[in-house]
């Protein structure tokens, strides 16, 4: 049996010792009163936003090939996006994955320190790629009025930028409540969610950068 | 590097009543009190000249027998279940708000409705594969029309009028038309399909079914008509202001009149001798109708609205609206969004003379 | 069948639970509320009044038709009347008045405290809301959509639909979408973590497995339109060339984007059509309904295959052959799996006791009417006789049937079922016989014309059709139908009004129905149950109570619910819940001008951003008092 069935098994024979059932009541007063991964709420929400905006990244990468298709020539008039910045980001965001990984461990063993120095960290890196986002855009070789093909491109991007910033603005958010307070268990939850969702901007982030960078160098 | 069409430039289009000058308006007020006369001039459309139920070539008869087909099956499924249904509520016995409860029956499983259910089932699939087949054999008659010795149309629609191009394997031969197509009994028919502006789509039920015509893009449909009469047909999909009145009347007549009529459509317009209408010539060159219309054998070229070299041969006016006759035709040079509220045409304020002189050159266009 | 316990909730401990979870007083309380009982009747009202609406609008488009050549009402407005309409029904009736019965029904039928994010669940009705008020509030400015519900391009691109018009219909869809699919994640939260002890997924509730289903679909289907607005949003304000072929855009990438939406958004229509069906007549004919297992797997399947089988819509273009011949197999196979629900249904009527009343006579009415309309969909499956009669009247007639006779007809059985849960009073069953009946004639009156009126060539979306082709008598009947639906839904209005004074007293369980929501008072405290439930089978009410009966242990003076496993519905954790909050209703309100702004400048997607980050802020950070409460009662997992 995997580790993590024995930890859900164990987890859940502990739920059910603090559960008496008492004649014609069941007491559930102490069970704990909130729980990481998918035993909590928010990460159920946090899961339904992923299975949105992968839809929304799926369908945009479909058109970017539908539109592909109709043309004999890919881009339709100048050269692909320059490689440097896109990819430079791209490891700055897989680079990104461990303080994200670390400052969800951390909230899972509710270790405040850790938690802060972590999302901090994160919040640094969110900002570094954001910097370099910019000059992404700077360099893509289309505008979005150009045609098709750059119309296709800045969607991709745009949205997936969308994302970014969506995501720093939550983790600052969290970032400053970490120091100021007020603090409870449910909060370390919401930072081990906010690391969940981090982790799908940057895996979602893969796929696109394949296709806005090296579907227009393949023949 | 693909070939692209640049977009048209924007036009502007009406949205609501254009603006009436009181000579336009008199004018038309007096026109069409005088329509309902004039209306049995052109030739009417009965019932059943757009009707899918009532067929007047191979592709619309493939068509309608599979609907028969179609309508007996799902005729018998309908009534079947409704049977099954009303079987149920009538033999199943009464209860009130307080009837206790049946648990045992489908905590027991119940072997006998499970087995009904499924028989159901399986036979509702099969039947259903059995539709699929049928459609499928339809599809493939329908591809296999022979083609041999077709007539090539082009037809480009636009926002709201059909635009017909007769091709022929010699060139000089090609000949342009708009809105009212003839076509020959008995002979296969190969229409190539554009669009300018939106999409529309063609549709002449008595004849086939239909297929859009999008921008950027070519379709082709296939049909033959064998049986001689008028059909009207109508644009399928809905196109702006005007969709309702985008009609496309299509003329099957036999072999020798089809030639006959294409030979009158091949020769340029033939200049008018009397004064009256030389001067109608006049004012529709200088003015601005030649900016739109063309007319072959004159300076008039333009591609924007319907070829006008034979329009006094056509049964109506603008897509099947207005019925063509000449105080109709006037009143429709006159106030075009009378007739069409928002169509492209705009309005023309002509000296009643001016105006008489021009019809009178139009109708000279037979 | 459902006496109340022996040992009944003492009533200071009722009336603490009913102080915790109630209202602040005053205009700005409802405002803050995010109970979603009340959310939930809010989001009903809402939804039937834009059914009122689109009804109007569909009754000045038969006065027009009722007639050929008809002066009524010109081509402009027409455009707006249809436009209108669609949109209407489709985005601000049919879809949200499924969610809205789900947002009050779910909790109470899994029986839990609440819904799962009570506050993104007003969020959700407050963006549903103002988005249809933007829309009338534009159509009422003469600038209201006119390119059809499905907004085709190039005519609705910047090209051919200059102005607002356009715009103010792709916006709408993205506030509309945005509530769907924060809905669908509410939807599906509940049912997965909220559940009471016991009920396993085996033992949920049909009409639950319906909502969930349906979510799913949502969560996977939405997405497209929402692209493919934007898409055109784009277009036709800051220039990009989707759609635009001169420019490398293609006018059938939009088909492709809306109909991978729309036709799976018919079945988050019918779906919950069928959640109501099974509900419905389950009560009705005193038994479970037949075959539970076979139930939930048609309903995924559905779901499933519903996905498959967009390109029906686009038949009459030029798309490969084979390719649309895949579709004409899937759109028929669809039929199959409710073919399996409509077959238990007659076995469960076959072998039940059944009785009478408005509520069964409008689930009854399903068999005919949807049946009908199954057929002339598998008509319309076939390519080449859809060839002749898509964007006609007939296929006017198969959409009526089937979303009216599927979803329509039960949701008004609905409204009778459980108007008393609601309301504490039960609705007029004397008037609720004279709607029914109305209703169904003046139904079928309407639209079974419309099937000879498409085979005999009257095409859809025309303003006035010529005199002499033979549709005139068939048009004038289908406006006499509308009339007679106009004066059954008068009556169904002036049942409902009336019956919240005037009705006969409901108490709990007045239908002595089986599922959870009626083990509650009409309408429920606050806190949905004085003590939550345990389930033991799928038929809670009706089956033999065995112990443990309640739940105890969760808190009475701070508001708390108990988090069940997915599963088997094991208790898991007590998560405490927010109180009410103005910050939904606010974020909704700075969204607005969000989405509105940007209508007008692309600009405003830039500074319209700060007041909705703020708000969504504020409505995020926790308040010292709440988070004191919860530390006192915090326990951490092990």
């Amino acid at each position: 049996m995997s580790l993590r069935n024995e930890e859900a098994l164990r987890r859940l024979d502990e739920a059910q010792r603090l559960v008496r059932a008492d004649g014609a009541v069941l007491d559930v007063g102490a069970l704990p009163s909130f729980g990481f991964g998918h035993r909590s709420l928010m990460w159920w929400g946090t899961l339904g936003l992923i299975a949105v905006e992968g839809t929304v990244f799926a369908l945009t990468v479909f058109s970017y090939f539908y539109l592909r298709s109709h043309s004999s020539q890919w881009p339709l008039d100048g050269a692909p996006p320059v490689l440097l910045w896109g990819s430079l980001n791209t490891a700055i965001l897989l680079a990104s994955l461990l303080p994200n990984h670390w400052t969800k461990q951390a909230a899972e063993r509710l270790d405040l320190r850790r938690v802060r120095i972590g999302i901090a960290a994160c919040l640094a890196m969110s900002f570094l790629f954001l910097g370099v986002r910019v000059l992404e855009f700077q360099t893509l070789n289309t505008r979005w009025d150009a045609d098709a093909y750059g119309s296709a491109v800045w969607m991709l991007l745009g949205l997936h930028t969308l994302h970014l910033v969506t995501d720093t603005f939550d983790t600052a958010v969290l970032a400053v409540l970490m120091f100021t307070g007020p603090l409870e268990g449910r909060r370390y939850v919401d930072v081990s969610e906010n690391a969940l969702y981090w982790y799908f901007v940057v895996i979602s982030w893969l796929p696109l950068y394949a296709v806005i960078y090296w579907a227009p160098r393949w023949p | 590097m693909a070939t692209r069409i640049r977009p048209l430039q924007r036009r502007p289009h009406a949205r609501g009543p254009e603006p009436r000058t009181f000579a336009a308006a008199a004018l038309a007020a007096l026109v069409l009190g005088l329509l309902p006369l004039a209306a049995v001039a052109a030739p009417p459309f009965g019932a059943g000249s757009q009707d899918a139920l009532r067929t007047g070539g191979p592709q619309a008869a493939l068509i309608l027998d599979l609907w028969r087909l179609l309508l007996a099956v799902c005729g018998v499924v309908f009534a079947a279940v409704m049977a099954a249904f009303g079987v149920a509520l009538w033999r199943a016995r009464r209860g009130t708000r307080d009837t206790p409860p049946e648990l045992q029956g489908p905590l027991r499983g119940e072997p006998r409705s499970a087995r009904l259910v499924a028989a159901a089932t399986g036979a509702s699939a099969v039947g259903l594969c059995g539709l699929i087949v049928a459609s499928v054999l339809t599809d493939r008659a329908l591809a296999r029309l022979p083609l041999s010795n077709a007539l090539h149309v082009e037809l480009t629609a636009h926002q709201w009028w059909w635009q017909a191009r007769y091709d022929d394997a010699d060139p000089s031969r090609t000949f342009e038309t708009a809105n009212e197509l003839h076509l020959p009994a008995g002979r296969p028919v190969l229409l190539t399909l554009h669009a300018d502006d939106v999409i529309h789509s063609f549709w002449v039920p008595n004849l086939s079914g239909k297929k859009d015509l999008i921008p950027g893009r070519t379709a082709t449909l296939a049909l033959r008509a064998d049986v001689p009469g008028r059909y009207r047909g109508q644009c399928a999909e809905f196109c702006g202001l005007q969709h309702a009145g985008m009609a496309l009347e299509v003329v099957v007549e036999p072999d020798a009149a089809y030639a006959a009529w294409a030979e009158r459509q091949r020769r340029p317009a033939e200049p008018p001798t009397d004064p009256q209408a030389q001067r109608g010539q006049r004012l529709f060159l200088a003015g601005t109708c030649a900016m739109c219309h063309a007319i072959q054998g004159t300076d008039a070229a333009a591609r924007r609205a319907p070829d006008l070299t034979h329009l006094a041969g056509r049964a109506r006016l603008a897509a099947g609206t207005v019925p063509n006759g000449r105080a109709q035709l006037a009143a429709w040079i006159a106030d075009p969004a009378a007739f069409k509220p928002g169509t492209n045409m705009p309005g023309h304020r002509y000296a009643p003379e001016d105006l008489d002189a021009l019809v009178a050159y139009l109708e000279t266009l037979r | 069948m459902s006496e109340p316990p022996a040992d009944a909730v003492p009533a200071a401990e009722a009336a603490r639970l009913h102080a915790t979870w109630s209202d602040p007083p005053g205009l700005l309380g409802r405002l803050a509320s995010i109970d979603h009982k009340v959310i939930g009747r809010r989001f009903i009202a809402t939804a039937f009044g834009f059914f009122l609406a689109g009804g109007l609008l569909a009754a000045l488009m038969r006065l027009q038709l009722a007639r050929p050549q008809n002066g009524l009402v010109g081509p402009d407005l027409y455009a707006q009347l249809f436009t209108m309409h669609g949109t209407t029904m489709m985005f601000l009736f049919a879809v949200p008045v499924m969610q809205a019965f789900a947002v009050y029904l779910v909790p109470l039928m899994v029986g839990a405290r609440s819904i799962a994010f009570p506050r993104m669940n007003a969020f959700a009705y407050w963006i549903y809301l103002m988005g249809g008020l933007m829309l009338y509030g534009a159509f009422l400015l003469n600038v209201g959509p006119d390119a059809g519900w499905f907004a085709y391009v190039p005519l609705a691109g910047p090209e051919y639909s200059p102005g607002k018009r356009v715009d103010f219909w792709a916006q709408l869809i993205t506030f509309t979408e945005l509530s769907g699919l924060l809905e669908a994640i509410v939807i599906i939260t509940t049912v997965f973590k909220l559940r009471a002890p016991g009920m396993a997924l085996h033992r949920v509730p049909l009409f639950v497995w319906a909502m969930l289903v349906t979510a799913f679909m949502v969560l996977f289907a939405m997405p497209a339109v929402m692209l493919a607005s934007t898409g055109l949003i784009l277009d036709r304000l800051v220039g990009t060339h989707f759609y635009n072929p001169g420019e490398g855009g293609d006018a059938l990438l939009w088909q492709h984007l809306f109909w991978f939406f729309g036709h799976p958004e018919v079945y988050f229509i019918f779906i919950p059509g069928l959640g109501f069906m099974s509900a419905l007549l389950a009560t009705f004919s005193r038994r479970p309904v037949f075959g539970y297992s076979a139930m939930v797997l048609s309903l995924i399947a559905t779901a499933f295959l519903s996905f498959g089988l967009w390109v029906h819509h686009m038949f009459a273009t030029n798309l490969p052959e084979l390719g649309k011949s895949f579709f004409t197999a899937a759109s028929m196979m669809i039929a199959i799996p409710s073919a399996v629900q409509i077959f238990c249904w007659i076995a469960t009527l076959a072998t039940g006791r059944l009785w009478f009343r408005t509520p069964m006579l409008f689930a009854l009415a399903f068999f005919f009417i949807l049946v009908l309309g199954g057929m002339t969909g598998l008509m319309l499956a076939s390519v080449p006789l859809d060839l002749q009669v898509h964007d006609t009247y007939f296929v006017v007639a198969h959409l009526h049937y089937v979303l009216i006779g599927g979803a329509v007809f039960p949701l008004f059985g609905a409204l009778y079922y459980w108007y008393p849960k609601m309301t504490g009073r039960l609705m007029s069953e004397r008037l609720g016989r004279w709607n029914f009946w109305l209703f169904f004639v003046g139904f079928n009156l309407t639209f079974f014309p419309m099937h000879q009126l498409g085979l005999e060539g009257m095409p859809r979306r025309v303003y006035t059709y010529p005199a002499g082709l033979g549709w005139d008598g068939l048009n004038l009947l289908a406006t006499v139908g509308a009339l007679v639906i106009a004066a059954s839904v008068a009556l169904l209005l002036f049942n409902a009004w009336r019956s919240a004074r005037h009705g006969e007293p409901a108490g709990d369980n007045p239908w002595q129905a089986a599922t959870l929501e009626w083990a509650t008072a009409s309408p429920p405290p606050r806190a949905n149950f004085d003590r939550p439930p345990v389930v033991h089978g799928r038929e809670p009410l009706w089956e033999a109570p065995r112990e443990p009966r309640h739940v105890k242990g969760l808190a009475t003076d701070a508001r708390e619910v108990l988090v069940t496993t997915v599963l088997d519905a094991q208790p898991d954790h007590r998560a405490g819940y927010p109180d009410p909050s103005i910050w939904p209703f606010v974020s909704a309100l700075a969204t607005t001008v969000l989405f509105v702004g940007s209508i007008f400048t692309p600009w405003a997607a830039v500074w319209g951003l700060a007041p909705v980050a703020i708000a969504l802020t504020a409505w995020f950070w926790p308040k010292p008092h709440e988070t004191d409460a919860h530390l006192r009662m915090e326990r951490a997992p092990r």
